[in-house]
């Protein structure tokens, strides 16, 4: 067995790390952007050194040829992962398990299925495989060793990259977040969404999520939206504040350690899930937060 | 130009449904099957290029068991042009499923294909991205916003940080987002409208295999129970005495 984890950047290289010390074979990381992560246990990293992630076809060419050479071809699941990756499964025409949370063998998976109301387990038939997996079902990478760095080519894609916005700003990754703090659609509009959602969570050096109906009615920006088909999130401490708690929504946050549910809906499903819950007005319960934390 | 959008058939979305006590598969007994509702955004948005323009033609496919047909003809009512159903019961991963669509754009030779980023069931996200590769076309998931460019089309597609536009060359493939569109109600001249358009079922062009596959479903471990606070000064020692502040 040999393993290659695809890291879009260094906090990428450090989550995989974990996932792939645990499994036990030897490893080589493929970094896309940023300076090489060489402590992680790692044979060899082959460091493209790309200051951004580049097309979907030009990156998965450019580590076909590694990744012919691995038993497992892995990365940590996120929207660049996952069209990457399924790219490169079909180069390989290899099978592909999406979102593993854990494993019994290197070819037995577990993975959440329909929004989260299944975990199933998934029997890979033959190697290779390609896997992405959800970093907080394993252990934490060891820093330790020194690995060779080589560097990786990466050539020109077909599709044309012809703009790219970058939101985000100064508050940590959402789905690495210790603390994230998430917001409905009673949140009137953008600026009230930043001004309490925002506001709580710099107030803890997190950061914020919003649901489907807050991204849809534009009140929060898109990659803040949390959930089934958004981003998945499992922070020490998840504050739902006006969320209502859709099956889709839960399905991205039921690995947080802590959830709290403020809501003036005592029924609202969210309470079901969560650890505390807080049946108020956000508006008032969110300030009172604030000025005593 | 020709589009050409896969459809799958998917459990209701909306309807909550659990493994079966022996963790064989799904309980779907009593529950609505629809249209996986990132295909359906596709299919609008086919659709409303076709208005956009009389001269592209719109071909739906399924690959699926004769039930799929269902699901064909909701397509065509919203406005697609002809269906095309591989008919099968065989057990299927996505690998399966892009070899037998690589055989039907072979087939109909579209110069784009318009598919959901991931079916709702399995939330696999993987179908778009393997028929790409199998096919040597450039990609575009997660799309948000279509535009056409004369050869070419520019895609402006979520990221994990915000958004891209690509622009692509033609024949390529296309997946969609959640905010692309919201598919249209379908009113009912439609759905005789849809009877009468050709359907055509046809077998497996392949002989591919599934890779993998499905041995037990279960119930996700629940999570303990947990309490209602009467007050912001309670939930801050309650989380204080977790630790979580």
């Amino acid at each position: 067995m040999r393993l290659l984890l695809i890291a879009f950047d260094p906090l990428d290289a450090v989550a995989g790390a974990g996932f792939a010390q645990q499994f036990g074979a030897p490893f080589d990381i493929v970094q896309v952007t940023g300076a090489p992560v060489t402590d992680l246990g790692a044979g060899t990293v082959h460091s493209a050194g790309l200051e951004t992630v580049p097309v979907a076809d030009a990156l998965a060419e450019a580590v076909l040829g590694l990744a012919r050479e691995a038993t497992h071809t892995v990365a940590v699941s996120a929207m660049r992962s996952k069209d990457v990756l399924a790219r490169l499964a079909g180069h390989l025409d290899a099978a592909m398990v999406t979102d593993v949370v854990a494993f019994e063998s290197p070819t037995v998976f577990h993975r959440p299925m329909v929004a989260g109301t299944v975990v199933a387990t998934v029997e890979v038939l033959e190697t290779p495989v390609v896997l992405t997996l959800r970093p907080a079902g394993f252990n934490k990478a060891d820093r330790s060793g020194e690995s060779a760095v080589q560097p990786l080519a990466v050539g020109e894609g077909r599709a044309v990259r012809l703009s790219q916005t970058v939101r985000g700003g100064s508050r940590p990754d959402l789905s690495q977040a210790k603390t994230v703090v998430s917001g409905g659609r009673p949140m009137k509009d953008a600026e009230t969404f930043e001004r309490v959602i925002g506001g709580l969570a710099d107030k803890l050096g997190g950061a914020a999520g919003a649901t489907r109906a807050a991204v849809d009615s534009g009140i929060a920006p898109n990659e803040l939206q949390v959930g089934q088909t958004g981003k998945i999130v499992a922070p020490d401490l998840y504050i739902a504040a006006g969320v209502s708690g859709s099956t889709q929504h839960m399905a991205g946050i039921k690995d947080s350690k802590v959830i709290v549910a403020i809501n003036k809906d005592p029924d609202a499903p969210i309470f079901e899930i969560a650890d505390f819950g807080l049946v108020a007005d956000l508006y008032e319960a969110i300030p009172e937060l604030m000025q005593k934390l | 130009m020709k589009i050409l959008v896969p459809v799958k058939r998917v459990v209701d979305p909306y309807a909550k449904v659990k493994p079966l006590p022996d963790g064989s598969g799904l309980d779907v007994a009593g529950v609505k099957f629809d249209v996986n509702p990132f295909d359906e955004i596709a299919v609008e948005e086919a659709v409303r290029m076709k208005e956009a323009d009389p001269s592209v033609h719109v071909t739906v496919v399924s690959v699926g068991t004769s039930e799929s047909e269902e699901q064909l003809r909701k397509a065509l009512a919203m406005g697609a042009d002809e269906a095309v159903l591989v008919e099968t019961g065989d057990p299927m991963d996505s690998g399966v499923v892009a070899a037998e669509l690589e055989a039907v754009v072979r087939q109909v030779q579209p110069d784009l294909v318009l598919m959901g980023k991931q079916a709702t069931d399995d939330d696999n996200n993987q179908a778009g991205q393997m028929l790409a590769a199998r096919l040597g076309w450039p990609q575009a998931t997660f799309a948000c916003k279509i535009a056409r460019a004369g050869d070419h089309i520019e895609v402006t597609r979520e990221t994990d940080a915000g958004e891209e536009t690509l622009r692509l060359a033609l024949p390529c493939v296309v997946t969609t987002d959640l905010r692309l569109n919201e598919p249209r109600y379908i009113a009912l001249p439609g759905i005789i409208k849809a009877r009468s358009k050709p359907l055509a079922k046809q077998a497996r062009a392949t002989d591919a295999r599934p890779k993998s596959r499905v041995t037990t479903m279960a119930a996700p471990p629940p999570r303990a129970a947990g309490r209602k606070v009467a007050s912001v000064d309670e939930l801050i020692g309650a989380l204080r005495e977790r630790g979580s502040l």
